[in-house]
């Protein structure tokens, strides 16, 4: 079986970032980018299951600027097989990328594919399922365990709650919840090595389609500030502040 | 066109969170009819029903329907959609996990967790963790939206009663998957989502053992749901589902106290909405104190204890 792991290249998350005074985005110059800590989960899914005897080839994909190479090498280093850079300089919306990814998906025909439940810059949560729409596959989102079984999976997902487990008809899409796995790091050999796997590179258009934004983002502002309030000297202090200033006990 | 909204149930009852919804859908304006889809749901669809700007629920029930498995749940919202210009639920995990398949279905873009309604067709919502917020229109005739819920007030619950309307649920079977169990965390204390008081632990607390033996007593004392940082479900002290934060839940409670809560990016984003928000931690550097009314500098082992001794 072929695993397929989109991954996304975003803003470190250690990063706070900078909203452009001007209200027209968020300044992403010299900020570190990483991948997104969602498709490090998938990846390493992908490479676990590969190492159990469960799949043999796993394809990480990304869809983005040129920069995002760096992201998919990364993927490279971790131990994926080879990669697809879909190049593009726009802004691509969650439901394209799940259009392009579909006409990847198409021409690979993977038995599985494993996508992280959010990008941390857009915090959309959307790709993922509108993949498993488009292809008519089952979806299983929010996963913490995957066992794969003669062309069915179990997963367990994370629900409000609690947890959900469902049996799943492959092929599939899951999306990843932060407890699946703990993401391996690469190393050094395998840095190296990865510079020589192979890298195909492709456009939206090679997919026929049209990445043009769906929603027109009128502003992106800075969210309501909190000031810091007082420090309290004791418990007792905190007690009483909570009852008679706050109001809140 | 009426707006259609996804009513969160467990079949005998309305979750609180479709109430928060519902304001939501009825700031965009025209009627909102309500789908209750289950399995012995009506005890659900009947309170759906009672809700302040409900015109009309529609309970839609069936064996396929029993868990909010996703595919036959899209395939009934898709089936309904031709007459609705809106498509909206709570950002709860059957929201999130069911909207997004209904609009890659019907080719239409989603817009996700949004906090303000600005008019019919523009919203706010928060992007990079809430350190930012982006103020998005929508070309297109539909519109479908998940709504962070602790962004709105619920919708009153002593509205003239709406019509309760079954809609059949032929042709919607889906053997793609097959639900198997459901482990639910049981609790007296309230939900997270909805609790007016929140205590949450962070990685401070050093082990699970620790954290039930010093945030649960509190917890009890005021009431309250309890919370976690991911750094603490990580560890493994707390259980996922008390997740506060980017990645977990996004809560605004009357009263928040991070115990032992350095207080990341990503913990902030679940809980700077809280009216108050209380701080102790031991390191009077961390960035939690930052946002905090007010802070307590002090080890929880001795504070927390005394916290809960000083509260009658």
């Amino acid at each position: 079986m072929k695993i397929l792991v989109p991954v996304k290249r975003v803003v470190d998350y250690n990063v706070k970032i900078r909203v452009k005074p001007d209200g027209s985005g968020v300044d992403l110059t010299n900020v570190k980018m990483s991948m997104n800590p969602f498709d490090e989960i998938s990846v390493e899914e992908a490479l676990r299951l590969k190492e159990a005897g469960k799949a043999d080839e796993v394809v990480v994909v990304s869809i983005g600027p040129p920069k995002a190479e760096e992201t998919l090498r990364t993927a490279l280093a971790m131990g994926a097989d080879r990669a697809i850079l879909v190049e593009t300089e726009d802004q691509v919306e969650p439901l394209a990328v799940a259009k392009i990814l579909r006409g990847i998906a198409d021409a690979e025909k993977p038995g599985l594919i494993i996508v992280g439940k959010q990008a941390i810059d857009d915090d959309s949560n959307q790709t993922g399922q509108m993949l498993a729409a488009l292809l008519g596959w089952v979806q299983a989102t929010f996963a913490s365990k995957i066992e794969i079984g003669d062309g069915k999976a179990t997963v367990t997902r994370e629900v409000d709650g609690g947890l959900q487990t469902i049996d799943i008809k492959m092929p599939a899409v899951v999306t990843t919840d932060l407890r699946l796995n703990e993401p391996r790091y690469a190393s050094l050999p395998n840095i190296m090595k990865a510079k020589k796997k192979p890298l195909d590179k492709k456009s939206p258009a090679d997919f026929g389609i049209d990445t043009a934004a769906r929603l027109k983002v009128l502003k992106t502002e800075e969210p309501r500030g909190r000031e810091a309030g007082i420090k309290v000297k004791s418990v007792a202090e905190l007690i009483d502040k909570l009852k008679n200033e706050a109001g809140v006990l | 066109m009426p707006i259609l909204l996804l009513a969160d149930h467990d079949n005998a009852t309305l979750s609180d969170l479709t109430a928060k919804a519902l304001t939501a859908a009825s700031k965009i304006g025209g009627d909102v009819h309500v789908l209750v889809a289950g399995k012995g749901a009506k005890a659900a669809a009947d309170a759906a029903a009672k809700l302040s700007g409900v015109s009309k629920v529609l309970l839609a029930e069936g064996d396929d329907l029993a868990n909010n498995l996703a595919e036959p749940l899209a395939a009934l919202i898709v089936s309904l959609a031709g007459t609705y210009d809106t498509i909206i639920s709570a950002a709860t995990s059957v929201g999130k996990n069911v909207l997004p398949r209904v609009a890659g279905l019907l080719d239409v873009a989603q817009i996700s967790e949004i906090i303000e309604v600005v008019s019919a067709d523009t919203f706010k919502r928060p992007i990079y963790a809430g350190n930012a917020i982006q103020t998005v229109q929508v070309a297109g005739a539909k519109r479908i939206i998940t709504v962070r819920t602790s962004s709105f007030a619920p919708a009153a619950s002593q509205g003239p009663l709406a019509a309760v309307e079954k809609i059949s649920t032929a042709a919607l079977s889906s053997s793609l998957s097959a639900f198997v169990k459901d482990e639910l965390s049981t609790s007296d204390r309230p939900e997270l989502t909805s609790a007016k008081i929140i205590i949450s632990g962070g990685r401070a607390l050093g082990s699970a053992e620790k954290f039930e033996e010093v945030i649960l007593p509190v917890a009890d004392k005021l009431g309250a749901a309890v919370g976690a940082s991911r750094a603490a479900v990580d560890a493994g002290y707390a259980p996922n589902d008390w997740q506060v934060g980017q990645t977990g839940k996004v809560v605004a409670p009357e009263l928040y106290i991070a115990c032992g809560i350095s207080g990341a990016i990503q913990h902030l984003a679940g809980m700077k909405d809280s009216k108050v928000i209380v701080a102790i931690n031991k390191d009077e550097e961390a960035p939690i104190f930052q946002v905090a009314d007010y802070g307590l500098v002090a080890g929880l082992f001795e504070a927390l204890p005394e916290l809960e001794k000083g509260l009658r």
